[in-house]
């Protein structure tokens, strides 16, 4: 990322940013008020982002919170993540029809317009980099994602003020963008200033940033931001202590508090749909009436379902100890046989969308505790 | 499908609002293509021209409350290859399953000038309690997509995508906000069969429950979350006393929280 520009953006050239990509030919996304959360979706201006909101989060618990400053990223997660645009929670791949005693299949798959994505946390790039692993390449790449994914153009935001459920600085994912983005923000106030130093991570990123006024950073830009984001670091609401978690998962995994915990978990599957990391999918076939079309679907499904794991005879994991564990277990543990890396980031989104509160972070503690 | 001979089709009715037969009617878009396809054999509620059976599908609608229908779900069972219940009423007992809770002599004597008319079961039961059901179509009243869905996979020889997970997994696919998590609002959400569209949820409503229960629904962890929210205990027996209220586990968790 050497010799890449870092600038400085004021508050009121903002909106340049927005000129710039839509000029590029981008359908910009990001973050927006609606039914008391901030969600992501189409946005084409500032005014459209949740200026002087912030919000509020524990287990099971998100409330939004007038700011005392007029800050564009002043919150900090909503529910939603990036998954709902690169990878939608419905999508139709195959087209089949009949004809005659024959039949035709045909991918349903399209082009795609550009995606340009404003407000990328740092956990969330990480949670990119995951899919990127599972979806964009090998055994279970997917076109629909390939092809949404390849045109890409990421804004990502730094975190300087971390939320209740978070826990990024102990999973190493945040609260500063180490790379994945082409531009990254860092929302600064200062004496009555409100400026946001970017930094360039691309050459695209830079072409972008060469469009928005902007003015070279300062060493004392640069370190004030650093600052800032040193003390978000020490502000994460909850912490996960990953030290050979692998290994220390596998030791529990016949803990008597899988038990417990399942008392709690309602098998809802909130859980893995807000998860960024989660891809699991069901396949659906649909037909006409009369039978001559037909469709091959994709849906968001989860492990914490019963026929998830249904194979001939009935389901392998009829128990919600069983479900839960699962869950758990692939995050912390399997999913470094399967991919060789964590499947959690950190976000705490199944935390504070957990209907009842479960909380890895405590759950993970606990195992801990247990093992030694 | 062309070649071979159509379906012969029944609609029944038990105790009932006629509000799901009518989901049939309600297919405007599809109704064409579901004539072309079935043969609508035995429907008061479309046409009195009926036929004789056997059937080869019979849509089942409402509970069973009288002794004369304890008997007549026998006979119907006996001429339908394929038996499907559809709605609340049919396969929980419906909202008239409150009954269930209190004696029914006294509302007799309250609701009838002449009570002595009046003979009916102390209990609405749904009709799988009765006779041997292939499928249950859940919902009050239940989604005409659903019906269709489930026509349209018996014309095709499939299965029918009716899953019976959560009402929150397809409110997330959605993309709606959690109206408990965001607002505070107690939600049967998490408890109840998907199916609906997430409808109450996508208009901030909590779920209802008109689905009734999913697979595996943990109503205590939820229930105790409802308490939590500052929902009086009375009001979580109301809660869990809606359209399936006499679904096992609605019932078990709002007479847990009667005493």
């Amino acid at each position: 990322m050497k010799n890449l520009m870092i600038a400085i953006v004021e508050r009121k050239d903002f909106q340049s940013l927005f000129d710039a990509l839509k000029k590029k030919g981008y359908q910009i996304s990001g973050p927006t008020l609606r039914d008391n959360a901030v969600i992501y979706d189409n946005i084409s201006s500032v005014e459209d982002l949740p200026v002087g909101w912030t919000d509020k989060q524990d287990a099971g618990r998100y409330r939004l919170e007038k700011s005392d400053r007029a800050s564009l990223f002043g919150y900090v997660l909503g529910p939603q993540s990036w998954k709902k645009f690169l990878y939608p929670a419905e999508h139709t791949f195959l087209n089949i029809s009949r004809n005659g005693k024959r039949f035709e299949v045909g991918s349903a798959e399209e082009e795609q317009q550009p995606q340009a994505f404003i407000g990328v946390r740092p956990c969330e790039l990480q949670a990119l980099a995951i899919y990127d692993r599972v979806l964009g390449e090998g055994e279970f790449a997917a076109t629909s994602y390939q092809l949404r994914r390849k045109k890409l153009f990421i804004t990502a935001v730094n975190c300087i003020q971390p939320g209740g459920t978070c826990f990024c600085a102990s999973m190493k994912t945040g609260p500063k963008a180490t790379g994945g983005f082409d531009l990254a923000l860092t929302e600064m106030f200062d004496s009555g200033r409100h400026y946001f130093l970017t930094e360039a991570g691309t050459k695209l990123g830079e072409e972008v940033l060469k469009q928005i006024p902007n003015r070279e950073a300062g060493e004392k830009d640069i370190l004030a931001a650093e600052e800032a984001l040193r003390k978000a670091s020490e502000k994460m609401g909850r912490r996960l202590d990953i030290k050979d978690i692998k290994e220390m998962m596998y030791r529990r995994f016949d803990d008597p508090h899988w038990e417990e915990i399942s008392q709690r978990c309602m098998t809802c599957g909130n859980c893995t749909m807000v998860c960024p990391t989660c891809f699991c999918v069901n396949v659906e076939d649909t037909t006409s009436l009369d039978g001559r079309e037909a469709q091959r679907l994709r849906k968001w499904d989860s492990c914490f379902t019963v026929d998830f794991s249904y194979i001939h005879g009935g389901s392998i994991r009829a128990t919600t100890t069983s479900r839960y564990r699962q869950w758990m277990m692939h995050k912390l543990s399997y999913w470094q046989d399967q991919f060789g890396m964590l499947g959690c980031v950190g976000c705490g989104r199944c935390i504070t969308w957990c209907p009842v509160g479960i909380d890895i972070t405590e759950e993970a503690a606990y195992f801990r505790k247990e093992d030694k | 499908m062309t070649t071979t001979k159509k379906p012969k089709l029944a609609v029944w009715k038990f105790a009932s609002c006629d509000g799901c037969q009518l989901s049939l009617l309600d297919c405007e878009d599809e109704l064409l293509a579901i004539a072309e396809a079935v043969h609508i054999a035995n429907f008061p509620e479309a046409s009195r021209a009926v036929e004789k059976g056997p059937y080869d599908v019979s849509l089942v609608e409402g509970s069973i409350t009288t002794p004369h229908d304890a008997e007549r779900i026998h006979k119907i069972r006996r001429i339908s290859k394929y038996l499907i219940t559809i709605g609340a009423c049919a396969t929980a007992g419906g909202i008239q399953a409150l009954r269930n809770f209190k004696d029914v002599n006294d509302f007799i004597s309250i609701v009838y000038a002449h009570p002595e008319y009046i003979e009916t079961l102390n209990k609405s039961t749904p009709i799988a309690d009765h006779v041997f059901v292939d499928f249950e179509l859940r919902g009050c009243p239940i989604n005409k997509y659903q019906l269709l869905e489930v026509v349209n996979a018996l014309l095709n020889g499939r299965k029918p995508n009716i899953p019976p997970y959560s009402v929150c997994i397809e409110c997330k696919r959605k993309g709606n906000v959690c109206v408990m998590v965001a607002s505070g609002t107690p939600c049967l959400g998490p408890v109840t069969q998907a199916g609906c569209g997430a409808l109450c949820p996508s208009y901030n409503r909590g779920c209802f429950g008109c689905f009734g229960p999913k697979e595996t629904p943990n109503t205590v962890s939820l229930a105790a979350q409802f308490e939590k929210l500052d929902v009086t205990r009375d009001d979580i027996v109301r809660i869990f006393r809606g359209f399936n209220a006499f679904a096992e586990p609605f019932r078990k968790e709002s007479e847990a929280y009667e005493k």
